[in-house]
């Protein structure tokens, strides 16, 4: 009994990192229809910019914060210098597809090297703000934490926060009309461009607090080359397909799935199909529902 | 109506609202290596509905996207008033009193019929002049009314017609282009359609270009048209000079 409760809470706070990059997935897809893999490596230069406000405030939740606004920034600048440019000169012609990939795969290798020739390539340590000591029931004491219930915390509220702005702020109007149909929310005054660069900025936020509660799930210790922060993006894009990649509300349901799953497989089944799990989740969704679990079918629009 | 029409009779000349008409002048457009219209050239009056007739593939939608900013034009000029509507994105447009509806019900349909309205109006600063617009749309349509929190795509196809051309009021336009309201629509639904912008324009002083296939039921409405045929225009001039028009009638009124 125990054990299932340790696995689901496990399970739990696993998913919820993995629905915030999920979403963050999400966003730029929705706004410029583009899977961006450097958004793997803008999560892990937010967090040293995290690490960098820990060494400057000595608190973490300001440092929190501070990954937010740089992660933000970083990705509006991408969107407005880089982006922008790339999808306006590839936007027909038979590469019109790959190109964009190919380039952000390009972006991440330059966002990596960056990262390791201002931080080296060693681990730093951001120490988690509250104890990862089991809370106790009886004589029992359970794998969650104080430090992992922060973590859920801390998602929902953001979730929270993402979900008002989308469903009752005017700028959550345009954000959603914009990603629906760019041209009808041209045609009614919205200026498409800027709401694209938001759609990025609020991406590049949820990307890096992703990125810095990842490092308080474990140690706290992080380098380059992390193989935690390289699973973060495939998780995020696995969770992202589960939620039918246009849906925020599925980027959270297919993390928080995704975690679950992957949780009970390590737990009951083997703990060496860490790696498998996501996959094969993935392949099935592939198979049986293309559109993610709680996506819309294609060609909604006639 | 017959005030505002006093008013003019006494203002000089120069300053008879002409200022606001719609001037289009040799217009062409390109669509890669071919030529989709081609110095097209007519002037809209304030106040007045002007249809454009034709045939599928005529141009009549390439001239009304290049009107508001979605297509580049390749030569010629087009001015709306003081406005280059060659200059400019559709979004600038929409904020110099230009509002576009394209073709095929255009209306966001994952989004809520509300939102749908709202969203035409986000870019309005006086909020209340917003609400006041809203106001009248639902009075125009009542129908929407009825339907406020639903979701755009379980309109009926008229529903969605009324929403896009809602959508387009909700920014205030003083000249509104609209691209095939009839399309796909039962006969008794575009008649009512068609005299609702009929009233758009006697009441709300809104001047519309109208792009129609259904050339009769456009011309009956319509004060006076432009007739393209492959990209150049094949006629223009009062809309009830080319009901009477023997060519126009064989071309394209069928009879």
């Amino acid at each position: 009994m125990i054990q299932i409760l340790n696995t689901t809470l496990i399970g739990l706070t696993s998913g919820a990192i993995y629905s915030l990059m999920a979403m963050s997935i999400v966003l730029v897809w929705r706004s410029t229809r583009v899977i961006n893999f450097a958004q793997a490596g803008l999560a892990l230069a937010s967090t040293y910019i995290g690490y960098e406000a820990v060494q400057l405030f000595d608190n973490y939740w300001i440092a929190l914060i501070c990954a937010m606004l740089a992660g933000a920034a970083i990705s509006a600048f991408i969107e407005i210098t880089f982006m922008r440019i790339l999808l306006k000169h590839t936007s027909s012609g038979p590469i019109a597809g790959v190109a964009p990939i190919i380039a952000t795969l390009g972006l991440l290798g330059i966002i990596k090297a960056l990262i390791t020739m201002n931080w080296g390539g060693q681990d730093v340590v951001i120490t988690p703000p509250l104890s990862n000591t089991g809370f106790s029931i009886g004589s029992d004491t359970l794998v969650f934490s104080p430090m992992k219930l922060a973590i859920i915390v801390s998602v929902a509220l953001l979730v929270i926060i993402f979900s008002l702005i989308f469903q009752k702020t005017n700028i959550g109007l345009a954000l959603r009309a914009s990603a629906y149909a760019p041209e009808i929310a041209r045609l009614a005054g919205v200026r498409v461009d800027l709401v694209r660069t938001l759609g990025w900025a609020l991406s590049g936020a949820s990307g890096a607090v992703a990125g810095l509660l990842l490092t308080s799930y474990g140690t706290g210790a992080f380098s380059p080359e992390s193989a935690e922060f390289s699973l973060l993006f495939i998780s995020g894009f696995i969770a992202a397909v589960v939620g039918g990649l246009d849906s925020l509300v599925g980027a959270v349901i297919g993390g928080i799935f995704l975690g679950l799953v992957t949780a009970f497989v390590l737990m009951y089944i083997s703990s060496s199909l860490f790696f498998i799990a996501p996959f094969v989740i993935l392949l099935l969704v592939l198979f049986i529902r293309p559109q993610g679990i709680i996506g819309v079918k294609a060609g909604r629009r006639a | 109506m017959l005030c505002a029409a006093i008013l003019q009779l006494l203002l000089p000349i120069s300053e008879r609202g002409h200022k606001l008409s719609l001037v289009v002048k040799d217009l062409s457009v390109d669509h890669g290596a071919i030529r989709a219209i081609s110095e097209v050239s007519f002037t809209v009056e304030t106040g007045k509905l002007s249809a454009v007739i034709g045939a599928n593939g005529a141009g009549k939608s390439t001239l009304l996207r290049t009107l508001s900013g979605l297509n580049k034009a390749t030569e010629g000029s087009a001015h709306w008033g003081d406005h280059n509507l060659l200059h400019g994105k559709p979004e600038s447009h929409v904020r110099s009193g230009v509002s576009h509806v394209s073709e095929g019900k255009s209306v966001v349909a994952e989004l809520t019929v509300e939102e749908n309205l709202d969203l035409g109006a986000l870019w309005r600063r006086n909020k209340k002049e917003a609400t006041e617009s809203k106001k009248q749309v639902l009075e125009l349509f009542p129908r929407l009314d009825e339907r406020l929190n639903q979701r755009a795509d379980t309109l009926s196809g008229g529903e969605r017609q009324m929403l896009a051309i809602g959508r387009a009021l909700m920014s205030k336009p003083n000249l509104l282009l609209l691209d095939e309201p009839s399309l796909g629509l039962a006969p008794l639904v575009i008649e009512q359609i068609f005299q609702t912008i009929r009233g758009i324009v006697d009441t709300m002083s809104v001047t519309v270009v109208l792009v129609e296939q259904n050339a009769m039921g456009a011309l009956k409405i319509a004060d006076s048209a432009v007739v393209l045929n492959l990209g150049r225009v094949a006629a223009t001039g009062n809309a009830s000079d080319l009901i009477a028009d023997p060519a126009v009638r064989a071309a394209y009124l069928g009879y």
